[in-house]
């Protein structure tokens, strides 16, 4: 298992226009995704957005409600228009009164593709392995140790079990 | 999102680099006495004690006896949890894509 990056891949069966639009238009992004954010994206854009629940799904939404409100910072990278979009977060920033912005950041990339029926979009969320465990465990002790080794230990111990 | 409350605790028992080596030893060497973990460490036999005693609590290793002796071992379901914790960033992705989905499809 990679631990550094997450790789998804969905077909969309929409107009490539219209996937970009979803993706680009940071009030369209901020919709599906559940955030609302302070601009327009533009590339090395440094914005803030903050947990709206998605109006896309009601379940989601609740789930979101706890977290409302809280603040985000993205930093835009890439624009391309219709073929690349991508930003740098911190993930799991949810807990309060965190300073994360001396954490470093993940990078998510969207990619577009277009295929016969629609629009192959790829999302990776790269740089897991520089996130400090202590953003997931407040009580963790120390945070000398990368995430990654503690991900490499479990991998390592469940492949033993097996 | 999602904040699971069962892996916390996991991870901040494995904060500390004598745990990890043990979790580490567990892992290559199998089920050990606490001499067996002793040897070759630079750390006392009451120290390995204790951080055994506090990955104990939170379920990540346990003893059985064997006559004078414990024999430690990890404890595989814990460890899962944990590592179903590091599925939920990737589940995160499956949800907001099918939102995203949701909203491009008509």
């Amino acid at each position: 298992m990679n631990t550094d990056c997450i790789e998804k891949k969905i077909l969309l069966r929409a107009q490539r226009k219209r996937v970009w639009r979803a993706l680009s238009d940071s009030a369209e992004f901020g919709s599906w995704f559940g955030m609302k954010f302070d601009g327009p994206f533009a590339p090395g854009a440094r914005m803030s957005g903050v947990i709206v629940p998605t109006t896309v799904d009601a379940e989601v939404a609740k789930a979101q409600k706890k977290y409302e409100g809280m603040r985000f910072e993205i930093t835009i990278e890439q624009v391309e228009p219709e073929r690349l979009f991508s930003f740098r977060w911190h993930p799991f920033a949810v807990e309060r009164g965190v300073d994360y912005s001396v954490e470093p950041t993940t990078l998510v990339v969207f990619a577009l593709e277009e295929v016969a029926n629609g629009v192959m979009l790829t999302v990776t969320e790269s740089g897991f392995d520089q996130i400090p465990i202590a953003r997931r465990a407040k009580a963790f002790t120390t945070n000398e140790q990368g995430w990654g080794m503690v991900v490499n230990l479990i991998e390592k111990y469940l492949v033993h079990a097996q | 999102m999602a904040e699971p409350k069962g892996s916390a605790p996991i991870f901040a028992a494995l904060g500390d680099e004598t745990r990890l080596r043990l979790v580490a030893r567990l892992c290559d060497d199998g089920p050990m006495s606490i001499t067996g973990l002793t040897e070759g460490s630079r750390v006392t036999r009451q120290a390995i004690t204790k951080h055994l005693h506090v990955m104990e609590e939170v379920g990540l290793v346990r003893s059985t006896r064997h006559g004078r002796e414990s024999i430690w071992q990890l404890d595989q379901r814990r460890l899962k949890d944990a590592r179903h914790y590091l599925d939920l960033i990737s589940k995160q992705w499956d949800d907001a894509l099918a939102r995203l989905r949701e909203f491009v499809e008509d």
